[in-house]
C-alpha cells in the first residue's frame, strides 16, 4: 500500500488553502475600510443587540445537554444498523436481494440488548430525578 | 463484516465474565435508585457488588478449563492461559477494592449506591482489555476503565484535593487517549488490519518492521501506554491522583489499572507487534531503565505513604517493562506472577492504610504510622509483610522474592539476555529499600507521633479481614511457591514470532540463573 492514494487529498487540502488566500487577500487589498456605528454592530442589518451573551447558564442546562448526546447517539447508532439489517439477519450472502442462507437473529438481538442498555440508563436518571428541571 | 457475524463467533462464551459483570454492575446501579437512601443500601450495593465479582470468578475460572469456543482461535477475543491468570489477577484486586470501599464509604461519609457500580463497569473494562486481541477491542476496553475511574478519583466531593485529581487524570487520561488512538490509526494504516494476529503475519511476511509508518505508530502507543501503566516519563499525574483519590479506590487504580494496562501492553507487543521487536526494543529497554531508577529516587523523599506508594507504584511498573523487554515465555510467566504478588501487597498495604486513617485523608502521612506496632500490633506486622514483599525480601516478604527473581531470570534467560538491564533492576530494588524499611522502622521503632490526629474508629474488620488473607497468601506462597509458578507457567498466549525464534526456557522453582545456558 502506497501513500499516494492520499496524493488528492492533499491537492485539495492545498487548493482549499491557496483559493482562501487569494480570496481574503484580494478583498483586503482592494476593499476601502470606511467604518460607521451601525456598520460595526454584530448584527449590521438585523435586529438591535440587547447585551452580553457571556452570561452564566444554569448548571441543569449542561446536564439536559449530556443526556440529550447520550440518546442522540442511539439514532445515530440506529441509523447504519438499519442499512446493515437485512445482511445481519442473513447467514449466508445476500444474492440480488433475497437472502441465500438461513434467518439470522443476531442484528435484531444486537440492538435489543444495546436498547435494553439505554433503558437501565433512563430508569437510572430517571429515578434520580435528572430529568427534572427543578 | 464477516469478522462480527454470530455463526463464526460465539460470542456468548467468549465475553462470559464481562457480560456477567456489566449486567451485575447494571443491577447495582438499578438497587441503587429503587431502594431507599442511607448506609443499609450502600453496604447492601457493595454486597451485590462482591457477589457479582465472586460469580463472575467462578465463571472465569469454569471457562479457563474449557476448549476454546468458536472463532477464538484467531478472533478479536483471546482464549488462553494468560487472559484467565490476568482476570483471576484483576478480580482479586477487584474484590478487595471492594470489601475496602464498603467500609471506608461508611466512614468518610461517601454514602452512595453508585460507587460499586462504577468498579464493576471498570472491571469490565479491564476484563475486556485482557481479553482482546484487536485494536479497536483494547482502545474500547482502555476507555471503559478509565471512564468510571475518573468519577472514583472524584468521588470525595467534599475534599478539594479529590477533585483536582480526578481533573488531572481526566485531563490527562483524555490527552494521552488521543496519542494512543493516533498510534493505532497509524499502525493500522501501516499494516491493513487491527487483529493482532494477523497484524504479525502482514509485519512478517511484508517485513514492515522498521516501516515508518509504524515505528510512528509505535512510539505512539508508547506514550499512550506508558501514560496508563505510570511509566516515566509520563508518570507526572500518578502522586497527585493517588494522593487525591479515596484510599480504596487509589488500590483499585494501583492493582487493577496496572494489572490490565500491561496485560494488554503485553499482548499487543509480543504477539501483534512481536515481528518489530528490533524497532520497540529499544523504546521499553530505555523506558524500564528511567521508570526504574526515577520512581524509586523521587520515592525515598516523599512524607506520605499514599504519594510513597503512587512512585513505588511507578517503579514497579519499570520492572514489568523489563518482564515484557526480555520477549519470551519466561517474561510472559514471570508478568503474571509478578501481577499476582503486586496485587497482594498492593491491596494489603492500602487496606492497611485504609484502617489507619479511618477514613480521613489527611492521616495517611508516615509519620501517622509511627508507633503501629505498639497500638495494632497485627497490622504493623502485616504492613511490614506487604513492604518487604514490594521491596522483594526473601521470607518475610513471601512471594514478591519470587517475584522479582523471575523477571530478574526471564530477562537473564530471553532470547536476547538483557544483562545491563538487569543491573539496573537489582540496584534500583536495593535503593527501593530506603523507603520500604523506613515505612517499617517508623512502625516499629518510633514512638506515636504527638500531633496524630483523632481517630473516627471506624468499624473495618472486613477490611482487616482482607489485610490478613492478602499477608497469609503473601507468606505462603513465599515459602511455597510451586502452585503459583505453575499457574503462571500455564498462563501463555501466542508469541510471534518467539516461537520461531528461540524455543522458551522452562522456569523452574528455585533453580539458579546460570544452571541453564545462556542463549545467544
Amino acid at each position: 500500500m502506497g501513500l499516494q492514494a492520499y496524493l488528492p487529498v492533499l491537492m485539495l487540502m492545498g487548493f482549499v488553502l491557496l483559493n482562501a488566500a487569494i480570496i481574503i487577500g484580494l478583498s483586503q487589498w482592494a476593499m476601502r475600510r470606511r467604518p460607521t456605528q451601525v456598520k460595526s454592530e454584530a448584527y449590521e442589518s438585523g435586529i438591535p443587540v440587547v447585551g452580553d451573551a457571556r452570561e452564566r447558564f444554569s448548571v441543569k442546562f449542561y446536564l439536559v445537554a449530556m443526556l440529550f448526546i447520550v440518546f442522540d447517539i442511539e439514532t445515530v447508532f440506529l441509523i447504519p444498523w438499519g442499512t446493515a439489517f437485512r445482511r445481519l439477519s442473513c447467514t449466508g450472502p445476500i444474492i440480488d436481494g433475497v437472502c441465500s442462507g438461513a434467518t439470522s437473529f443476531f442484528g435484531l438481538g444486537e440492538m435489543l440488548v444495546f436498547m435494553a442498555i439505554l433503558v437501565v440508563g433512563l430508569t437510572y436518571v430517571w429515578r434520580k430525578g435528572a430529568l427534572q428541571w427543578d | 463484516m464477516n469478522g462480527l457475524r454470530a455463526a463464526s463467533l460465539d460470542l456468548g462464551t467468549l465475553l462470559l465474565p464481562e457480560i456477567m459483570l456489566s449486567v451485575g454492575a447494571m443491577f447495582v446501579l438499578l438497587y441503587g435508585v429503587f431502594a431507599p437512601e442511607g448506609v443499609v443500601s450502600t453496604r447492601r450495593a457493595h454486597l451485590l457488588a462482591i457477589v457479582v465479582t465472586l460469580a463472575t470468578a467462578a465463571a472465569a475460572a469454569m471457562l479457563a478449563n474449557q476448549a476454546a469456543p468458536l472463532g477464538a482461535a484467531s478472533g478479536p477475543l483471546a482464549w488462553d492461559g494468560f487472559r484467565w491468570a490476568s482476570v483471576a489477577v484483576i478480580l482479586l484486586g477487584v474484590l478487595g477494592s471492594l470489601v475496602m470501599a464498603m467500609e471506608y464509604n461508611e466512614g468518610a461519609a461517601l454514602s452512595a449506591p453508585e460507587p460499586p457500580a462504577l468498579v464493576l463497569f471498570s472491571a469490565t473494562g479491564m476484563l475486556l482489555l485482557v481479553g482482546s486481541r484487536d485494536l479497536m477491542l483494547i482502545f474500547l476496553g482502555i476507555e471503559l476503565m478509565s471512564l468510571a475511574i475518573y468519577v472514583l478519583t472524584g468521588l470525595d466531593r467534599s475534599r478539594a484535593g479529590s477533585a483536582e485529581a480526578a481533573l488531572k487524570y481526566f485531563l490527562l487520561g483524555a490527552f494521552s487517549t488521543g496519542f494512543l488512538l493516533y498510534g493505532m490509526a497509524l499502525v493500522y494504516g501501516a499494516t491493513g488490519t487491527t487483529n493482532l494476529t494477523q497484524m504479525a503475519a502482514v509485519i512478517e511476511s511484508r517485513t514492515l518492521g522498521t516501516d515508518p509508518l509504524l515505528v510512528g505508530g509505535l512510539a505512539l502507543l508508547f506514550v499512550g501506554f506508558s501514560f496508563k501503566v505510570a511509566a516515566v516519563p509520563f508518570h507526572m499525574w500518578t502522586p497527585d491522583v493517588y494522593e487525591g483519590a479515596p484510599t480504596p479506590y487509589t488500590a483499585f487504580m494501583a492493582a487493577g489499572v496496572k494489572t490490565a494496562a500491561f496485560a494488554a501492553f503485553a499482548r499487543l507487543l509480543l504477539d501483534g507487534l512481536g515481528p518489530a521487536y528490533a524497532s520497540w526494543h529499544y523504546a521499553a529497554w530505555v523506558l524500564a531503565a528511567v521508570t526504574m531508577v526515577v520512581g524509586n529516587v523521587l520515592a525515598l523523599a516523599q512524607q506520605n505513604v499514599k504519594r510513597m506508594l503512587a512512585y513505588s507504584s511507578i517503579a514497579h511498573a519499570g520492572y514489568l517493562l523489563v518482564a515484557i523487554t526480555s520477549r519470551s515465555a519466561d517474561g510472559v510467566a514471570s508478568l503474571v506472577f509478578y501481577s499476582l504478588a503486586y496485587t497482594l501487597a498492593t491491596i494489603g498495604s492500602y487496606c492497611v492504610l485504609s484502617i489507619v486513617s479511618g477514613g480521613i485523608e489527611k492521616r495517611t502521612r508516615l509519620t501517622d504510622l509511627a508507633g503501629l506496632a505498639r497500638t495494632r500490633p497485627a497490622l504493623a506486622t502485616a504492613m511490614a509483610v506487604f513492604m518487604l514483599s514490594l521491596l522483594g525480601f526473601p521470607v518475610a516478604g513471601g512471594m514478591g522474592f519470587f517475584a522479582k527473581w523471575y523477571i530478574l531470570r526471564a530477562a537473564l534467560n530471553s532470547p536476547t539476555p538483557q544483562i545491563k538491564l538487569a543491573v539496573i533492576f537489582v540496584l534500583a530494588s536495593v535503593v527501593s529499600a530506603g523507603y520500604y524499611l523506613g515505612v517499617i522502622t517508623t512502625m516499629f521503632m518510633k514512638p506515636p507521633a504527638d500531633d496524630a490526629l483523632p481517630s473516627r474508629g471506624v468499624d473495618a474488620r472486613l477490611t482487616g479481614g482482607v489485610v490478613a488473607v492478602a499477608a497469609v497468601l503473601l507468606l505462603f506462597l513465599g515459602v511455597y511457591p510451586s502452585p503459583a509458578v505453575r499457574w503462571a507457567r500455564a498462563s501463555t498466549m501466542p508469541m510471534s514470532p518467539a516461537r520461531a525464534v528461540a524455543a522458551p526456557t522452562p522456569m523452574q522453582a528455585l533453580a539458579p540463573v546460570n544452571s541453564q545456558p545462556m542463549l545467544p
